[in-house]
């Protein structure tokens, strides 16, 4: 039997994420692995800009705020001088796949070992609901207020599947934390993505889908109902590369 | 190469690579571009063999944050770059003296603006000097003459950063990169005792988490604070270090000033104008931030024209005016775009501004 408690890795504080967010199950599930596998005192988190950027209020432990997308180089350099530190970055997909592009493909391609969390919620949330690289086609932003169009924007980059075909990378798999099956999932994902850089393997990346109601302009409800009817199409979950 | 005393002959770009790798560099990260590509090449092998780590990143952006992240853990690190590289770093250079890590950026200066060509100038003094990235900050902005000062500056970058908690810039150019002089490789020797690194992330083992950031929302002063501090370590280093040559000043008429290769020519043709009884001299700032603003005091008082020889279309000139505070004409010999002065030209110039 599970006991229900905070785990170590996560200070006892309220977040600033919007109700019916999944910000706040992806970074206790990453708080759950860490406290789990020993690795808070031994642990240097990346933030990201984005939602995330005030991570470093809720995780106890070394954390380096970035500049935009420049997560995984930061990481890369903290790594290469310390490799026997757990090294993670937390990014968000305007962070990792539009402004951090080459830094994520570089990243994955030399094998770096680290984590990558990476939250796909298909929209900017922090700067108020502007097209993301994973906003999907149709979909109403404040920038794309006609929905996104395939000859206009460009379809949704799918993560997953555009580094699978890198020799350097470890590890990749799309998770969700729009239900209690998919959250468990997740759990284990981010903890296999964990035990991988413990075991010197090599780049291990879980793409997290997740909810953001205030700038899908949606209920709690309905963006799960999002996540689950629209996003999962667009994005399969599964694992894309184990090695 | 050994680690012992020997007189070498040495590449610029080679010269500055073996003085960071003996004043204890331990990452270095970089993109190839002309004329600086000598710095990735040697440290590629280098740095390993001295226990340090070189990466070949995808861009001068990534470059420069990996440098951040290499800072954070308290190793002492370097990227290089020339002109149009050294822009691409300007958003990292920011975040890197916001979050006062140190770390050591070299600028082999190429010509300018845009892509410009691969012949050597000094056209980036505004952006090493004035800021370059957004945000009010500086660097410590070193300018080397010769190789040997090269090899010594290097060396004392690293110390300067770790001490003040500040990105240092070495400021060269194409030329001192590219040029070739026998170099003494002397033993590092440390300006500074070392103090602890207490702000470095390695875990927080025993202690509670440390968070290096540059966002400051709330409250509402707390970037004000951050501001501040940042003013007082600006005057504190300005007050602390200013590092100038002062060359056969006392009498002379006209004051020639030009850093880095510049003021090399510009010391023969002084040398040349004394033997034909001009009475010339020459400042030489060696730091360019903080700016040596007291020789030209000084010379101001004495002095009755200055002339400010520069391979750009004129930006330390504007920093010398104000340390001479308007009391003497200052004129200007130079333009950029990889425009090289010769020794004659510079005399020439110099008669030509000579006080009647």
């Amino acid at each position: 039997m599970t006991q229900f408690k905070r785990p170590d890795a996560l200070y006892d504080a309220p977040t600033h994420y919007c109700p019916g967010c999944g910000h706040g199950i992806a970074q206790r599930l990453v708080g759950e692995v860490i406290d789990e596998l020993g690795l808070r005192e031994r642990t240097v988190a990346t933030a990201p800009v984005g939602c995330a950027v005030l991570m470093y209020d809720y995780f106890n432990c070394d954390v380096i705020e970035c500049p935009h997308g420049r997560s995984p180089a930061v990481a890369t350099g903290i790594k290469r001088m310390r490799p026997d530190r757990v090294v993670f970055t937390y990014q968000g997909d305007g962070d990792l796949a539009a402004i951090g592009t080459a830094e994520t493909i570089h990243t994955a391609n030399r094998g770096e070992n680290l984590t990558v969390i990476f939250v796909n919620n298909a929209i900017y949330g922090m700067t108020g609901g502007q097209m993301a690289p994973t906003t999907i086609l149709g979909q109403t932003t404040t920038t794309t207020p006609g929905g996104r169009g395939r000859n206009r924007e460009g379809g949704p980059i799918r993560v997953c599947e555009l580094l699978s075909s890198l020799d350097g990378v470890c590890y990749l798999e799309r998770v969700s934390v729009s239900s209690p099956k998919d959250v468990g999932q997740a759990r284990k994902a981010i903890r296999k993505a964990f035990t991988n850089q413990l075991e010197e393997k090599g780049f291990s990346l879980v793409e997290v889908l997740s909810m953001c109601p205030t700038d899908w302009k949606l209920s709690p409800a309905q963006s799960v109902e999002f996540v689950e009817t629209q996003m999962k199409k667009v994005f399969p979950l599964g694992v894309y590369k184990d090695r | 190469m050994s680690t012992q005393t020997a007189k070498i002959l040495m590449k610029g770009n080679e010269v500055m690579c073996e003085a960071a790798v003996r004043a204890g560099c331990k990452f270095f990260a970089g993109y190839p571009i002309t004329p600086q590509n000598e710095v990735p090449e040697y440290l590629s092998w280098r740095l390993p063999q001295a226990g340090g780590v070189f990466v070949q990143a995808e861009s001068e952006i990534a470059a420069i944050n990996m440098i951040f992240g290499a800072a954070a853990t308290g190793f002492r690190c370097m990227t290089s770059s020339s002109s149009p590289g050294i822009s691409l770093k300007q958003e990292g250079i920011s975040y890197i003296a916001a979050a006062e890590l140190p770390c050591v950026i070299a600028n082999v200066q190429r010509g300018g603006p845009g892509l410009g060509n691969i012949r050597a100038a000094q056209s980036d003094y505004f952006q090493a000097v004035k800021g370059g990235g957004h945000g009010d900050y500086h660097l410590i902005v070193l300018a080397p003459s010769t190789l040997t000062e090269l090899y010594a500056l290097t060396m004392n970058a690293f110390d300067y950063a770790d001490h003040y908690r500040n990105p240092v810039m070495i400021l060269m150019d194409g030329i001192l990169g590219q040029m070739v002089e026998p170099i003494v490789t002397e033993e590092y020797r440390p300006l500074f005792e070392p103090t602890e690194k207490d702000y470095i992330l390695d875990g927080c083992k025993g202690r509670k988490p440390r968070i290096i950031k540059t966002l400051h929302l709330q409250p509402a002063e707390a970037l004000v604070e951050v501001n501040r501090r940042l003013v007082a370590k600006y005057k504190r280093i300005s007050s602390e270090l200013k590092l100038c040559e002062d060359f056969q000043t006392d009498d002379a008429r006209l004051i020639v000033s030009a850093y880095g290769i510049t003021a090399q020519v510009s010391k023969g043709a002084v040398l040349q104008a004394r033997s034909k009884g001009l009475k010339v001299g020459l400042i030489r700032p060696i730091t360019l931030w903080p700016f040596p603003e007291a020789p030209f005091v000084k010379a101001a008082k004495t002095a009755e024209k200055f002339l400010v020889v520069e391979m750009s279309n004129g930006q330390m000139i504007e920093d010398v005016r104000l340390a001479e505070q308007c009391l003497r004409p200052v004129e200007f010999f130079g333009v950029g775009g990889g425009w090289y002065p010769t020794t004659d030209e510079v005399l020439d110039a110099i008669e030509k501004s000579y006080p009647a």
